[in-house]
């Protein structure tokens, strides 16, 4: 099972091509990884590894709905408000009305994925482009989250578990030398899930075939403007995770917060090699993706490099893996 | 026997156009009934409406002598309707297999997952019915265009499509892949299957269709019998008026300059060695098959590839072409063979796309352009080329293939070239079109262009030459005189050297 998992995860049924990317994406981790090392004798402690994936797991989670929709040929410029979004929703159950929390976890995925929906049909029957449709849709989530938290932060202090959900550790009390914070394994689940879902579910598979020619799934007489709108759904549901997940580790909503994490994700998911022309990607390449964005800003830090010059060096890279990406589609054809 | 297909007085309107008056269509089983017309004519409209894609405005369709409603696609695919498309739409992303089977995957764990197993047996089984080895499990975007069409060709049959559409098939296809199509298509017939053919070319017409359907100007003009009937007639019965299909007498060019001088041009396996020499006022045709190296000879000598070697020289002096801005500075132009992707600005009006190539001539203080000028330029070429359009502001994508064609070739006149290289001039150009660029043609080189004509019809080449080149595998093979018989050019055509096989 584990195999087909992997299997899954890297998208084998997607192309040879892709593979051989994933593994240059990969290799740069590696390297990125022994590069640090050897700079810094701190790097590969165990704590900053685990403090690597959980900056790691927001970022991962909102990249990977980016995924979903960019595989569609589309674009989502709302996930990050979404994620903020969601993350008001979840205080607005727990904190405002007191609800317990199971309750603020199903309201935050089911906003998100109730937003999705909105989002999927303004695409979809509306016919809006997905760039404007969600540009529009990344201000009325950050307008509504400002209005309905009266513009300051919600905290949880009321629900001792929600911090648990991403700052726990399940792995540390069975194995007390690796403290794996829930949240880091809430995205290898969502990862898995999502894997899953793209490469063994018609879902999926209408998915990439809505990326590589929407008219040729039309004419095939697949309702493919009621699939679009489940894409986008799935994807507002993960934004939904993101927001429970930013906000456990904030152990507040803060309503400001948001806007900017929609383009590290889409630089995730483009440095982990799927194409924004859509028809193509995986999400074991934006799980790496996002790695190295991750272990980029940590090593750098960890060099003393400015955070300005992380910033100039992240953009260098996304520029690099595009280029390289359109390097391997002229080889391919 | 009941006719599978009846279509009677089918009326479709589109904003601005009458497509369609009271069209007339039927078709029986284990027939293949061609449909002809030129561009425009309706055909692909109304193969829309039995496909489902469009909805008639008014008539009857019947479908084994029941009156049905194709509403949709998926309708008409319940009909028993398969239609591939002109261009080809499948997903390139996904498998063979997956592409057949988009929209009806087979599933398990109660509906959860797609079963991929299923899926692939399916798909293989469709491919040996029809006796092609296809891998399922390659990815659709990885195979020729002649495989895609297999793949799409499998997709409608695996629906068990009792009516087939095919639109233009064979447009992107070499003569060995033309065989098996028309190989596959005997098979279907001899299964009953009636087959719709929407083709312009008339041979194929012959050695494949039982009947033949024309339309004209959206309306029913006649059905005849199509071994019988004589091309002249199916031709006439299109365009409504006889067509002057007359090769015109190559000039005597004897004291006329050489305008283009080609020296040893190379660039890998593609192009080895190529010389030959074009003078002003003639017309060099270039056949060969697919693939024998001619469109990338073109665009070596226009600067779009490098060259790994050999020379070029226009009015005998050597030039450098690195680029294609340095072919268009020494007045060498080049009209592609895709003209929607690669010649026409289909989003900009007439008048922008014919001043594109003439930007700083109209260009005044800070860059300004003088719209006047243009509009007065854009206006002396329609009218000296009788292109068909409203007025210049007219977004060129709205135009007929013919007349984007003809603003094309205005836009390289108006850059006063020198040397004009047509590839492939005429595709997807109807008859009556057809012999107008050719008149054109003829025109521009009593003028004194120098031009290179690159064609995959052959009577297209036998028509227009004034001289005749022929490639195969990349090399030139050898120069014909006007009008030499067609086997002499097939067996240039397939000369296969020994020499330059050195890769």
């Amino acid at each position: 099972m584990s195999d087909n998992v992997f299997a899954s995860l890297i998208g084998k049924s997607q192309g040879a091509g892709g593979a051989r990317y994933k593994l240059l994406a990969f290799g740069s981790l590696i390297i990125l990884f022994a590069v640090f090392s050897l700079a810094s004798p701190n790097f590969l402690q165990t704590s900053n590894i685990l403090a690597i994936l959980q900056a790691t797991s927001v970022n991962g989670v909102l990249a990977i709905a980016a995924t979903v929709v960019i595989i569609t040929g589309g674009i989502d410029l709302s996930v990050g408000t979404l994620m903020t979004f969601c993350a008001v929703i979840a205080g607005v159950v727990l904190t405002f009305l007191g609800l317990p929390l199971p309750l603020g976890v199903a309201g935050a995925i089911l906003a998100g994925a109730a937003a999705g929906f909105v989002t999927g049909n303004i695409v979809a029957r509306l016919r809006i482009p997905p760039f404007i449709a969600t540009l529009g849709m990344m201000l009325i989530l950050k307008g509504l989250s400002l209005v309905i938290s009266g513009t300051r932060p919600i905290y949880f202090n009321g629900t001792p578990g929600f911090t648990s959900i991403s700052q726990g550790s399940i792995v540390g009390t069975v194995i007390p030398a690796v403290p794996v914070p829930n949240g880091v394994l809430v995205l290898f689940a969502v990862a898995i899930v999502i894997s899953l879902v793209l490469t063994r579910t018609a879902l999926g598979r209408y998915t990439f075939a809505l990326g590589s020619n929407e008219e040729a799934v039309r004419l095939s007489g697949v309702n493919t403007q009621a699939w679009k709108v489940a894409v986008y759904t799935l994807a507002g549901a993960i934004c939904g995770i993101a927001g429970l997940l930013i906000a456990s580790r904030l152990n507040s909503a803060q309503p400001a917060l948001g806007q900017g994490y929609e383009l590290d994700a889409i630089a995730a998911v483009v440095i982990g090699g799927t194409s924004l022309a859509g028809g193509s990607g995986t999400i074991l390449g934006t799980l790496i993706g996002a790695l190295i964005i991750s272990v980029l800003a940590n090593g750098l830090r960890i060099m003393s490099v400015p955070q300005e010059w992380q910033t100039v060096i992240t953009g260098t890279i996304i520029i690099l893996a595009v280029y390289i990406d359109m390097l391997r589609n002229r080889n391919a054809s | 026997m009941t006719d599978l297909v009846t279509m009677r007085g089918i009326d479709k309107a589109f904003p601005g156009v009458r497509a369609l008056k009271g069209a007339e269509f039927d078709l029986r089983p284990g027939e293949v009934h061609a449909l002809m017309g030129e561009n425009g004519a309706g055909k692909s409209t109304l193969m829309k409406i039995l496909a489902g894609i469009y909805r008639q405005d008014a008539g009857e369709v019947l479908v084994g002598g029941q009156p049905v409603d194709l509403g949709s696609p998926r309708a008409a695919i319940a009909a028993g309707i398969g239609i591939i498309h002109q261009e080809l739409i499948l997903m390139p992303h996904l498998t063979a297999a997956q592409n057949i089977l988009i929209g009806r995957e087979p599933r398990k764990a109660g509906g959860l997952l797609l079963d991929e197993a299923a899926l692939n047996a399916y798909a293989a089984d469709v491919f040996r019915s029809m006796s092609l080895s296809i891998d399922p499990r390659a990815l659709v975007g990885s195979f020729t265009i002649a495989r895609q069409q297999m793949v799409e060709i499998a997709k409608a049959l695996s629906f068990r499509s009792r009516i087939l559409i095919m639109d233009e098939p064979t447009a992107a296809l070499n003569d060995k892949e033309v065989g098996e199509l028309f190989a596959i298509i005997n098979r279907l017939k001899a299964d009953g299957v009636g087959v719709v053919y929407i083709s312009h070319k008339m041979d194929e017409i012959k050695r494949i269709a039982d009947r033949v359907t024309v339309m004209r100007d959206g309306a029913y003009v006649g059905t005849v019998d199509a071994k019988e009937t004589p091309i002249s007639k199916i031709i006439s019965m299109m365009v409504g008026r006889e067509i002057d299909n007359e090769a015109p007498a190559a000039p005597d060019l004897s004291a006329a300059p050489v305008a283009l001088d080609v020296r040893g041009l190379t660039r890998g396996s593609q192009v080895r060695d190529v010389s030959f020499a074009v003078k002003a006022g003639e017309i060099l045709g270039f056949a060969g098959l697919m693939g024998a190296g001619r469109t990338e000879v073109a665009r070596l000598i226009f600067g779009a590839d490098k060259a790994d070697a050999g020379e070029i020289l226009l009015g005998g002096k050597r030039v450098e072409i690195g680029a294609p801005q340095d072919a268009v500075r020494h007045g060498i132009g080049y009209l592609s063979e895709d003209r929607k992707a690669l010649g026409l600005a289909t989003g900009l009006d007439v008048r922008n796309n014919i001043a594109l190539a003439s930007i700083p001539r109209f260009s005044k203080l800070f860059g300004v352009l003088d719209e006047q000028a243009m509009h007065a330029a854009a206006n002396e070429y329609i009218e000296k080329l009788a292109i068909k359009t409203p007025s210049d502001r007219q977004p060129a994508r709205l135009l007929s293939g013919g007349n984007q064609q003809k603003i094309v070739i205005a836009k390289w006149l108006l850059r006063d070239c020198k040397v004009l290289i047509f590839d492939e001039p005429t595709r997807g150009i109807d008859i009556g079109a057809k012999s107008e660029i050719y008149k054109l043609l003829n025109a521009l080189a009593a003028e004194g262009k120098a031009i290179i004509v690159i064609s995959s019809e052959l009577p297209e080449v036998l028509r227009l030459s004034h001289r005749i080149a022929v490639m195969c595998e990349g090399r030139l093979t050898g120069f014909l005189p006007a009008g030499a018989p067609q086997e002499d050019i097939m067996r240039l055509a397939t000369l296969r050297g020994n020499a330059g096989r050195n890769t």
